[in-house]
């Protein structure tokens, strides 16, 4: 069917996308690891030029002995973590919402995924100060309403806080992506489990669950993989402090703040090791459903 | 009797949705309205903010003290260029993968995929010394390369899974025809595959619009976004909710307006086709 000229011409067009994508992950990935192996503080006048010096493994022991290093893995798993079940919770219970016959359910639909739309450095500053400000913010407002002290959010209860303005950011997707998979369901198969004396939470749990599993699956995966670089969100509330100090937050401080670059590097390798391993799992379940 | 039932429980949905759909809404809602009151009264109860006089101060004082038009010129620029350049590389490759599949066209996608899962402060000092090294620093250049580059492998698969619901009879039929390749991809090609680039286009500029990393630590006053600009409100000087306000208005009102035209499309770009 496809003809040897044709065949030519298609791996010609599809040169470029190959070698753009190549260099794109060769070139930095193998600076990195090179990086890595070398003690390189630019700014005490280690240069590339004048030749760095190879330190073997030290920068990658130093990154893992550092005393900041498992508070951050922590804080990581536990934004992540946090997210994704308040997210993927919420998402499921709106997304079986949503799927309800109602009125207006169009407009509804389009106010629960605009967060999603609004960039994170929007989100982020918005909630921290017309929300989250111990003094002025909305929040504050409502809890001296109630004759309550008002909370430091960003400092007495950070993590939380993050969490929370997070998962507005990202209860949009999960809505989403579970809504379009519960349209998909068989409603004839549902109302058959009613005709047969199924209660509601048995049809949820034995037939709309399951049917999500996939959905759920995928949901997660590529949230996790988002969620493990999330960092305008800590730029601009937190800056790291309180707690606050993701794995690649870290980094980013040991690159670009103290200018230790053989030590970020090294945990740039942690980082990078650390996402493939959550795509392998988005990798298999993607080919899987890929009929090339 | 039955429907008594259905049509009340239809109220109580209805109901329910729309209260957490306001709820949800509500920081966007907030927002809107704070950037429409003076400063002093943006800070005071939400009872008081909603009765105070409305303005329009904020909106002028935001352009005419922080350049704002130039940062939303280089967010439009910034957005619509690297998807522009991705679609340029990107159409001939989903092209010839999804008319002229071979046995390693799985493999291809799956790495390009991979690709995407790159850590980005995994790769940050070396693309910064690329940067500093190629003048490309805090350059609307620099930063429309980056991210055509993360945003293609998105690109590349997206018209992957629309191409491949265009029927193969009908280009065989053109072939058939004696149809060249140049016009099989001009006229009988891209008119079909012109619905699936809209929605490809759409998806890509609201991520590029929206993309907070690279745009932070790539750029300064020159070449900076939306996104880098409204981060230098993080630090307030003074009274200052309702310029903010008026800013993030600015900032997310023609991307939420673009995002509501793309829901569909989001579902299968941000899940690699994975969910329909």
């Amino acid at each position: 069917m496809a003809t040897a000229h044709s065949r030519s011409a298609a791996r010609i067009m599809m040169a470029p996308a190959v070698f753009v994508l190549l260099v794109w992950m060769l070139v930095p990935l193998s600076m990195t690891l090179f990086f890595s192996f070398k003690k390189f503080l630019p700014l005490r006048g280690d240069s590339i030029g004048r030749g760095l010096d190879w330190v073997g493994f030290a920068n990658y022991a130093r990154f893992i002995s550092s005393s900041s290093f498992w508070p951050s893995v922590v804080t990581t798993l536990l934004i992540v973590g946090g997210v994704l079940v308040i997210t993927v919770a919420l998402g499921i219970l709106l997304g079986i919402l949503l799927d309800q016959p109602m009125w207006g359910q169009g407009v509804v639909r389009i106010l629960v995924i605009a967060p999603f739309f609004v960039m994170p450095t929007v989100s982020a500053l918005v909630w921290k100060n017309l929300f989250m400000d111990p003094v002025n913010g909305f929040l504050a407002h409502v809890w001296r309403a109630f004759g309550a002290t008002p909370v430091e959010w960003l400092s007495q209860a950070s993590l939380p806080s993050i969490v929370l303005i997070v998962s507005w950011e990202w209860l949009p997707f999960a809505t989403l992506i579970l809504l379009t998979a519960i349209q998909s369901l068989d409603s004839e198969q549902l109302e058959a489990a009613e005709m047969d004396g199924a209660s509601s939470p048995a049809r949820f749990f034995y037939i709309v669950l399951p049917h999500l599993a996939r959905a759920i699956t995928i949901v997660i995966l590529i949230q996790t993989i988002f969620l493990l670089s999330i960092f305008a969100e800590i730029f601009v509330t937190t800056g790291g402090a309180f707690g606050t100090k993701t794995l690649t937050y870290l980094i980013y401080q040991r690159v670009l703040e103290s200018q230790n670059v053989g030590l970020g590097s090294a945990g740039g390798v942690y980082a990078i090791i650390l996402a493939n391993i959550v795509a392998i799992f988005l990798m298999r379940i993607v080919g899987k459903n890929l009929d090339a | 009797m039955a429907r008594a039932v259905t049509s009340r429980r239809k109220i109580i949905n209805t109901v329910v949705a729309w209260g957490i759909g306001f709820l949800i809404f509500f920081p966007i809602l907030w927002i809107v309205i704070l950037s429409f009151k003076a400063e002093g009264d943006a800070i005071r109860t939400p009872i008081e903010v909603l009765t105070a006089p409305w303005t329009f101060e904020n909106y002028s004082i935001v352009q005419a003290r922080s350049n704002y038009s130039m940062h939303f010129f280089n967010s439009v620029v910034i957005s619509f260029g690297s998807t522009i350049l991705g679609l340029i590389i990107a159409v001939p490759a989903a092209w010839s993968m999804a008319f002229v599949p071979s046995r390693r066209t799985k493999d291809i996608l799956m790495w390009m995929l991979s690709t995407k899962m790159l850590p980005a402060v995994g790769v940050l000092y070396p693309i910064y010394l690329m940067f500093i090294q190629l003048g490309l620093l805090d350059t609307r250049t620099g930063l429309m390369i980056v991210l055509m580059l993360i945003n293609l492998p998105i690109i590349i698969w997206m018209l992957f899974t629309y191409f491949k619901e265009i029927p193969v009879d009908i280009l065989e039929a053109a072939r058939m025809d004696g149809a060249s390749l140049r016009e099989e991809i001009l006229y009988v090609l891209t008119p079909m595959a012109i619905p699936g680039m809209a929605s490809t286009v759409l998806l890509n500029v609201i991520l590029a619009w929206n993309e907070a990393f690279w745009t932070l630590n790539l750029t300064a006053a020159n070449a900076a976004p939306l996104t880098a600009f409204i981060a230098s409100y993080s630090s307030p000087e003074g009274l200052f909710y309702a310029k903010l306000s008026a800013a993030s208005v600015m900032a997310i009102a023609p991307i939420l307006i673009l995002g509501w035209f793309s829901q569909k499309q989001l579902v299968r770009g941000l899940t690699f086709g994975a969910v329909k």
